[in-house]
C-alpha cells in the first residue's frame, strides 16, 4: 500500500510539467476560435506547428546563420574571455587596472551598441557576431575569475608540499576546481549570445533568424513569427544542452561531494 | 575496517634538526607578527614527536616551515643534513582537513604526489592500493571521496602522504576536524600504523592525551612568540593501549606535567 503510494507520487512529480505544458496549448488552441480572435493576432498551436513544418527549409536555413552567429560570438568571448581571466588572476596590478572598467563595461546595455555596430561593421556577419560576443564575454570572464579564486587555499599548499610548480598547480588542482563555475558562466554566456544574434539581426540583416521575423511582420505572417520564435527558443536550449553534455563528460560537481 | 593489517614497510625516518629558528610575518600598515622565536629542535631519526600547545601558539608555522612552504625569518632546519629552502621530497604532509582532490577518485588522490613527482603511476599503484587495504579502505579504491566518511577521507589523506615513503610525515592536527568516536579511532590506528612504517614524525594537536599517548617525546608551546617550554620524553612501553590509558599512572603523570606548564603559563585557567 505504502509502495503504491510512493510509486503514484512519482509518478505525479515525473508528469506535472508534461501535464502543464500540454494544458497549456490546450487552453491556447481552444480559446482562440472561443474569443473570436484573428489568427493574425493570434494564432493557434496547430498553426504555428504547421508553420513549423511547411516552413522548416526556410526556418532551418536562417537558424544556420543565426547559430553561426552565435557559437562564433561565444567563442570569441571563449578565447578572449579566458587569457583575460587568467591574466586578472595572476597579475594583480592587471586586475586592478582591468576589474573596474570591466564593472563599467558592464553596465553599458550591449544592445544599445547594436546600431553602431553596424555603422562601424557593416551589414553582414560582424555586428552580430560582435554583440553575441560583447553580451557573453562579461559572465565568461567573471565566472572564470570567481572559479580561479574561490579554490581552498589548502588544496595550494598541499600540491606544493609535493613540491608541485604553479603549472602543475594550475592543472591538477586550480582548472579542476574552477570548472563548474566556468561552465555555469558559458550556460549564462551562450544564452546571452542568441540573445545578442537576434538582435544584431534585428538592426541590420538579409540572413538569419531574427531577419525572418521582421520580415514575417512585414507581411502580417503572425504564425511564421510565432514560428521563429519557437526555432530561436530550440536553438538556445540545444546550444545549452551541448555545453551541459560537455560539462557531464568533464566536470566534477561540488554539490555532489557533501 | 579499522584494522591494520599486514606490513607496512619500515622506512628510514629522517633526521631533523631546528636551529634557532624564529618566524615573523610581516602585514603592511599593521604590526608585524612574532609567530615563532628561536626554536630549537633535534629529532633523532625515526622517532615519534609531537607538540602541543594553544591556538595561535606558532605550532602550525613550525610545521608549514619544515615543509618549505613558507620562508625562514632566522636559523636554519635540516632534514637529514640539508637546509630547507623549498618543499623537501623525502617530506609527507597531512593536514587538519583531508584535502581531498573531490573530483578524483580515492586511488587518484593516493598517487597525486607521484604524478606531481612525474613518477611512474603504475609502479606505485599496488603500493598505494596496499597502503589503502591497511588503513582497512580496501575495496574504497574507486569511489569518489564524496562517498566515504570523514575518518575514511583523513585516512585516504594519511595514505597520500605515505605513499612515497617520507622519511619524515608532518601532520597538522589531522584529527582535528574528526568527531569524538572517530578521532580516538584513529589515534589507535596511526599508532599500529607508525608502529610498522617507524620513520620520523611530527605530530601536531591540541589534545594532550593523544600527543602522550602517540608520541616518543611531547614538546609544550607557550603562546606567541611560540617557543618551547618543556621537552617531555614519554617512557611508556609500546604497543600502548589506548583503553584505560587515562588510568595509567606514567600516563596520569605526563598528562598533568603538561597541563601544569599550560596553566603557568595562563593558558589553562581554573575558576
Amino acid at each position: 500500500m505504502a509502495k503504491r503510494s510512493a510509486w503514484r507520487e512519482s509518478l505525479v512529480e515525473t508528469l506535472a510539467a508534461p501535464v502543464m505544458a500540454i494544458a497549456i496549448i490546450v487552453i491556447w488552441q481552444v480559446s482562440v476560435p472561443l474569443l473570436g480572435l484573428s489568427e493574425f493576432v493570434l494564432p493557434t498551436p496547430s498553426l504555428i506547428a504547421k508553420r513549423l513544418v511547411t516552413d522548416f527549409h526556410l526556418l532551418a536555413t536562417n537558424s544556420v546563420y543565426t547559430a553561426f552567429e552565435v557559437v562564433a560570438g561565444f567563442g570569441l568571448g571563449v578565447f578572449i574571455g579566458i587569457p583575460l581571466a587568467l591574466a586578472i588572476f595572476y597579475w594583480r596590478p592587471f586586475e586592478r587596472a582591468m576589474y573596474p572598467m570591466l564593472v563599467a563595461l558592464q553596465t553599458i546595455p550591449k544592445i544599445a551598441l547594436a546600431p553602431l555596430l553596424v555603422l562601424y561593421l557593416g551589414y553582414g556577419w560582424g555586428p552580430k557576431i560582435a554583440l553575441a560576443f560583447l553580451i557573453s564575454f562579461f559572465p565568461i570572464v567573471i565566472s572564470t575569475v570567481v572559479g580561479l579564486q574561490s579554490l581552498d587555499k589548502g588544496l595550494v599548499n598541499l600540491v606544493r608540499s609535493m613540491g608541485s610548480n604553479e603549472w602543475q598547480t594550475f592543472f591538477k588542482i586550480r582548472l579542476p576546481a574552477a570548472l563548474p563555475s566556468v561552465f555555469g558562466g558559458f550556460k549564462v554566456a551562450i544564452s546571452l549570445a542568441v540573445i545578442g544574434a537576434i538582435i544584431g539581426e534585428y538592426v541590420a540583416a538579409e540572413k538569419g533568424l531574427g531577419y525572418l521575423q521582421l520580415q514575417a511582420n512585414a507581411r502580417f505572417d503572425t504564425a511564421l513569427n510565432f514560428a521563429t520564435v519557437v526555432v530561436i527558443s530550440v536553438l538556445g536550449v540545444a546550444l545549452y544542452f551541448i555545453l551541459s553534455l560537455i560539462e557531464s563528460r568533464f566536470v566534477f560537481q561540488r554539490e555532489l561531494a557533501k | 575496517m579499522n584494522a591494520i593489517s599486514s606490513d607496512l614497510r619500515t622506512q628510514a625516518g629522517a633526521a631533523v634538526k631546528i636551529n634557532n629558528v624564529s618566524k615573523t610575518y610581516e602585514t603592511r600598515g599593521k604590526d608585524d607578527v612574532h609567530a615563532l622565536d628561536k626554536v630549537d629542535i633535534d629529532i633523532a631519526p625515526g622517532s615519534f614527536v609531537a607538540v602541543v600547545g594553544p591556538s595561535g601558539c606558532g605550532k602550525s608555522t613550525l610545521l608549514s616551515l619544515m615543509a618549505g612552504l613558507i620562508p625562514l625569518s632566522t636559523g636554519e632546519i635540516l632534514i637529514d643534513g640539508q637546509a630547507i629552502r623549498k618543499p623537501h621530497p623525502k617530506v609527507g604532509v597531512v593536514f587538519q582537513t583531508d584535502l581531498m582532490l573531490y573530483w578524483r577518485n580515492v586511488i587518484d588522490n593516493v598517487l597525486l604526489p607521484v604524478e606531481i613527482k612525474h613518477q611512474d603511476r603504475a609502479r606505485y599503484k599496488e603500493t598505494a592500493a596496499a597502503l589503502l587495504e591497511q588503513v582497512g579502505l580496501k575495496g574504497f579504491e574507486n569511489k569518489m571521496p564524496s562517498e566515504l566518511s570523514g575518518g575514511m577521507r583523513q585516512r585516504v589523506a594519511i595514505c597520500r602522504a605515505l605513499i612515497q615513503e617520507p622519511g619524515l610525515l608532518l601532520m597538522d592536527e589531522p584529527f582535528g576536524a574528526l568527531d569524538a568516536l572517530t578521532r580516538e579511532q584513529m589515534i589507535m590506528d596511526l599508532q599500529a600504523m607508525w608502529g610498522r612504517v617507524r620513520n620520523t614524525v611530527l605530530f601536531i594537536t591540541h589534545g594532550i592525551d593523544e600527543a602522550v599517548f602517540l608520541a616518543d617525546r611531547v614538546l609544550v608551546m607557550s603562546p606567541r612568540p611560540g617557543r618551547i617550554d618543556l621537552d617531555l620524553t614519554i617512557d611508556l612501553p609500546r604497543p600502548r593501549q589506548w583503553t584505560g590509558i587515562h588510568e595509567n599512572k606514567g600516563f596520569q603523570h605526563y598528562v598533568r606535567q603538561i597541563r601544569e606548564t599550560f596553566e603557568a603559563k595562563g593558558v589553562l585557567v581554573e575558576h
